[in-house]
């Protein structure tokens, strides 16, 4: 098993520390993970992307021209990434501020309104869980136990209060996908 | 600190690994892609646990003096930079060399010429591989192209550095220095004690002392036989590398009918292509060098008799291209594939390349 993924969206969007979460979690359970990030001048409001493999085999390269998975959260990412999905690949985006939604036919596309639940559910510092939550119930590579296990290994202590409300967003974003 | 493994970046990894390898002192200046060594020092206090000294230094030009200074006392030093930065140091780095003094330096390599972009690039080949400053010499050049060998080489940078007294520069690139991926860091070695050292470094500057002569760190010679004679023995360790000190891995096919020489960031991506052509019944096979000075020349002209030609990639306008056709010697046609100024080639771009080969 080998998942390439990229993940796309706004810088401030938690989308780099979610391909660290779920990259974390695949060590975890003893898995070859690798985490590339697009490291130009991104700032908040800019760009942000970030390749992140999860493979049963050593990765070769850390940067890729095709994805087995994109998810996506803008439409500047929406607009480039769509196509480097591989045929029969999935695409997850999050339709806030999506104003031309993806037209391929030969992948498999989930929006998932992960924005609208934050601000709805209060859990706006967990959106990037919530899109992560969707993400594992499409392709679940790894557990939500293991993905806990990386948070708690990640977030520095005083943050430790915080993790059921992670874990909540998780399980809220999983039921965003039919 | 543990040996379970964890997840790094390769800039973090060489903090980790340097700590780990009982290392005396590390000197830096920040510049992207490779600010991570320094921050990651600085935020694990090694000053409060083994003693190594960090440094952020006024600049590159102090960072390479501190290093000469330290490297002179037979103290385990280390820098890191990226290529703007290590143009910088070269007139200390041709002093050390001349001097014969052991240090590690860290290049993650970005995009040039001059400030160049902050994207990766392995467009300082020539330079790591020729020497860099002036006068005739060598550097031993390690090519990591994984977060575990970023930790790996700084304990095997060191090793050689003192084995053959002698700069060890880390060629790596802004991909591997900027990637995490699983690592398992060795268990802490202690730092050496001074006794230690002056056993094992007859030659350090370590104060007077009436068992011995005064020692003399310098490359500065004013009689020109005296020189010739430090030249000669200088060459002489060269070729001890040379012969010793080889390094490089083959993946792939066994019966191919192409060959990548592939290095750093760009042998990743070259593993790929190797899988994805033989998706496509293309044979493939990848020669890396893991030490680019010493050259695995011997290697790659012997693969030059088993394939029908060869595929250069490096993101660079043809640096190791050159050391390549050197080593064939016009045997099979050597070609070259490479990106500039911070663009990364992807698998499929090499393939189609190899393809016009076939």
């Amino acid at each position: 098993m080998t998942q390439e993924i990229i993940i796309a969206g706004f810088g401030g969007q938690g989308v780099l520390s979610m391909g660290k979460i779920l990259a974390y979690a695949g060590l975890m359970e003893g898995k070859e993970v690798s985490w590339m990030p697009a490291y130009g001048p991104e700032q908040r409001g800019g760009t942000a992307n970030v390749t992140v493999i999860v493979s049963d085999e050593p990765v070769s390269s850390p940067v890729l021209s095709e994805y087995d998975t994109a998810i996506i959260l803008n439409q500047p990412s929406l607009d480039k990434f769509e196509r480097m999905v591989k045929p029969g690949g999935t695409l997850i985006y999050d339709d806030f501020g999506i104003i031309e939604p993806p037209t391929r036919t030969d992948i498999n596309i989930h929006c998932v309104q992960a924005m609208r639940l934050a601000s709805e559910q209060k859990l706006a510092k967990c959106f990037n869980m919530i899109v992560l939550g969707s993400f594992l119930k499409a392709h679940p590579i790894v557990s939500i136990e293991s993905v806990m296990k990386a948070l708690r290994k990640t977030l520095p202590e005083r943050h430790h209060h915080l993790l059921p409300m992670n874990e909540d967003a998780i399980r809220q974003g999983a039921q965003l996908i039919k | 600190m543990e040996q379970e493994p964890l997840l790094l970046k390769g800039n973090e990894a060489v903090a980790y690994a340097a700590i780990l390898c009982g290392c005396d002192g590390y000197f830096g200046y920040p510049i992207t892609p490779q600010s991570e060594v320094l921050e990651t020092l600085a935020a694990l206090r090694p000053w409060e646990t083994t003693g190594m000294v960090v440094v952020q230094s006024e600049s590159e030009v102090a960072s390479v003096n501190m290093l000469y200074g330290g490297g002179g006392c037979g103290k385990k030093v280390m820098t890191s930079s990226s290529s703007v930065g290590i143009a910088l140091m070269q007139e200390g780095i041709s002093y050390m060399a001349g001097a014969e003094v052991p240090c590690l330096i860290v290049n993650v390599q970005r995009g040039g010429p001059g400030l160049g972009t902050i994207q990766p690039s392995q467009a300082d080949y020539l330079q790591a591989t020729r020497g860099g400053g002036n006068g005739d010499y060598n550097l031993i050049v390690l090519a990591p192209n994984s977060v575990q060998e970023m930790a790996d080489f700084v304990g095997l940078g060191f090793d050689l550095a003192f084995k053959y007294r002698t700069p060890v520069i880390m060629l790596a690139d802004g991909v591997i220095g900027q990637m995490m991926e699983k690592v398992v860091l060795q268990p802490q070695q202690p730092r050496r004690t001074n006794e230690e050292i002056a056993k094992e470094c007859p030659w350090a500057s370590l104060g007077r002392s009436k068992e011995r002569d005064i020692n003399v760190i310098t490359s500065l010679e004013l009689q020109p036989e005296k020189m010739e004679e430090r030249n000669i023995m200088l060459q002489k360790k060269y070729r001890s590398i040379e012969e010793n000190e080889v390094r490089y891995e083959l993946i792939g096919s066994e019966n191919p009918d192409v060959a990548i020489i592939a290095f750093g960031c760009s042998s990743r991506i070259s593993k790929k292509v190797v899988q994805i052509a033989a998706e496509e019944g293309i044979e493939i096979v990848l020669l890396r060098p893991i030490t680019l000075w010493p050259f695995p020349k011997d290697a790659i002209r012997e693969l030059s008799t088993k394939v029908k030609s060869m595929l250069v990639v490096e993101n660079n306008a043809g640096q190791m291209f050159y050391d390549v056709q050197h080593a064939v010697e016009g045997h099979i046609p050597v070609e070259h594939y490479g990106r500039f100024g911070g663009i990364i080639p992807t698998p499929q771009e090499i393939l189609d390349k190899i393809k016009t080969m076939l």
